[in-house]
């Protein structure tokens, strides 16, 4: 490649990369303006950098709160989802029977459905069986989840010789022993696609939990932002601020685990 | 035999109890109340026949939720397509900055729908129309205030946020393209713009098939982006086929009539979605 092609392919990028931030821009720069100063200018830089929004919003959010709440969901749903769909997806691509192979086909062909066609009765019945909260949303997720996951993880688990499996049998393990100390180990990089799916999407996930949840101490980050930006709607300064806090954790995660996250969602998607 | 019977159950029963609690139930649930007058509260219902299905179809939100939905669907389809295709070229020239950009081009995805529609909200209607009077331009006005700006708007929103997905499945496909097939091309003297047309396009076929199919899914089952960016508005004029069902249920109280549109959109969904991969999967390039 010459080196003028290179110079307006760098231009191109850089646009376009200023292009995509320049959401983020807006948001934050505003974030930083009293309610006047955002109204008379709003594209301007901020005169002054004035925290006192963030310590409105945070307050108004109860964000540690509404930060641990959203953490113990998506880490309770993500334990128990690996947990029990890799053990299931192991077990069925082992087991030969019919019903084995319906049992995945059910899986598999439930992803197509729309969770609008699941809604209503299932909040019925979530709430005869007195689940309409924390732990209740919790083993909703994993049968929302299982499905993907399971089909994830029986992917896998052909690609693993069932030699070993049988090598363990013989020296004795039985079927947990084989399952938690040869074959789990083995399933690390695609336990790692799965819980990055899932981590995002239950850490975003605003309609369920607002069905779920009624009780205000138990609200997520995006249920939270949903009812605060209803209140501060003619209060851009504060909507701003709240909003720019709700992406901070999202954000910091992405920084750290990058790699993990572009891998795990496209790995997901193209399988 | 028993025994391992048992321990079928024992790795298969958790997942299995949760996903029919969660999908199955209600889903066969939701079928047989699609027929009844069922209204979310009272205990006893009744069976109505067609009656909700009759009701659906004369409920012009409906049918007009269906036309936007579709319109919105098509026009996302190509846009973020197109976009994230370019981008993946874009990134895969080399370019010292190209980790970077990947980096950004993808930060969109990661933050939730329903965020990301009040960022957008703030930068239509305020950011827009700031900018809009600084430069005279008056197409910048009023976004969000009629239905074609709220549809652009939607349109927007979601070509931001899923380009840079469907980039990293581009990405992936253009690597694994053989440099061998590539450098013969350029000594036979293909230009850039054919070496992409008779090379990438054959042979990202797969990851073609992947991007069309989660953007069709994610366009026409887009919900959070839509509650938060119009919600609808105005005058329900930019709703989509799922937040239609949603206020059917939760607004008008409507569980039956909602529930039957529900059922509809199961079954469009699933038409739509099967087409797709069936058609798509038929051109693949074997290598």
């Amino acid at each position: 490649m010459n080196k003028q092609k290179k110079l307006i392919l760098r231009i191109i990028s850089v646009l376009s990369a200023g292009l995509f931030l320049v959401p983020f821009y807006i948001m934050l720069i505003n974030s930083f303006k009293t309610k006047k100063q955002l109204f008379l200018d709003t594209l301007g830089f901020p005169k002054t950098f004035d925290f006192n929004n963030y310590i409105v919003a945070w307050e108004r959010l109860e964000f540690l709160k509404v930060f641990f709440n959203s953490l113990i969901i998506t880490v309770g749903s993500l334990t128990i989802v690996i947990i029990f769909s890799s053990m299931a997806a192991w077990m069925l691509q082992r087991t030969k029977s019919k019903l084995s192979t319906f049992i995945f086909f059910v899986f598999v062909a439930s992803m197509l459905i729309p969770f609008q066609a699941v809604m209503l009765p299932l909040v019925r019945i979530m709430g005869k069986l007195n689940l309409l909260n924390m732990p209740g949303l919790i083993f909703m997720y994993l049968g929302f989840q299982s499905s993907l996951s399971i089909f994830l993880y029986h992917g896998f688990v052909k690609g693993i010789p069932k030699a070993l499996d049988e090598a363990a049998i013989i020296d004795g393990c039985n079927s947990f022993q084989i399952f938690w100390y040869i074959i789990f180990p083995l399933l690390k990089p695609i336990t790692i696609t799965v819980s990055v799916l899932n981590a995002v999407w239950i850490w975003n996930d605003y309609l369920l939990p607002s069905l779920v949840i009624n009780k205000e101490a138990s609200h997520t980050i995006p249920l939270r932002i949903f009812f605060f930006f209803g209140e501060y709607t003619k209060q851009w300064h504060l909507a701003m601020a709240g909003l720019t806090l709700a992406i901070i954790p999202v954000i910091i995660f992405y920084f750290f685990a990058q790699k993990h996250i572009i891998k795990g969602v496209t790995d997901g998607s193209v399988k | 035999m028993k025994k391992n019977k048992l321990i079928f159950w024992a790795f298969v029963g958790p997942s299995l109890l949760a996903f029919t609690l969660v999908v199955l139930a209600p889903l066969l649930m939701g079928i047989y109340y699609s027929f009844t007058n069922w209204n979310g509260i009272a205990a006893n219902v009744s069976f109505v026949g067609l009656d909700n299905y009759i009701e659906m179809f004369n409920d012009s939100s409906f049918l007009d939720s269906f036309i936007f939905t579709t319109k919105f669907t098509i026009v996302s389809v190509i846009a973020v397509n197109a976009i994230g295709f370019a981008l993946a070229l874009l990134v895969t020239r080399g370019l010292k900055i190209s980790n970077f950009l990947r980096t950004i081009f993808f930060m969109p995805n990661l933050i939730g729908g329903l965020i990301l529609g009040f960022i957008w909200q703030f930068i239509f209607t305020k950011g827009f129309a700031a900018l809009g009077e600084l430069t005279g331009q008056g197409w910048l006005l009023g976004w969000l205030s009629n239905q074609e700006t709220g549809f652009w708007g939607l349109a927007i929103l979601l070509a931001w946020k899923m380009s840079g997905y469907v980039m990293v499945i581009y990405v992936a496909g253009i690597q694994g393209i053989p440099e061998e097939l590539v450098e013969a091309a350029k000594i036979d003297g293909a230009n850039a713009w054919e070496r992409v047309k008779h090379i990438v396009f054959p042979l990202i076929r797969p990851a073609f098939t992947a991007s069309l199919f989660l953007t069709l899914s994610n366009s026409f089952k887009l919900f959070d982006p839509n509650l938060s960016l119009t919600s609808g508005g105005p005058a329900r004029s930019t709703e989509m086929l799922a937040l239609n069902i949603y206020k059917t249920a939760f607004t008008f109280r409507e569980m039956g009539v909602a529930q039957a549109k529900a059922v509809i959109f199961l079954i469009v969904v699933g038409i739509v979605t099967l087409t797709q991969v069936h058609f798509t999967k038929k051109g693949e390039v074997e290598m």
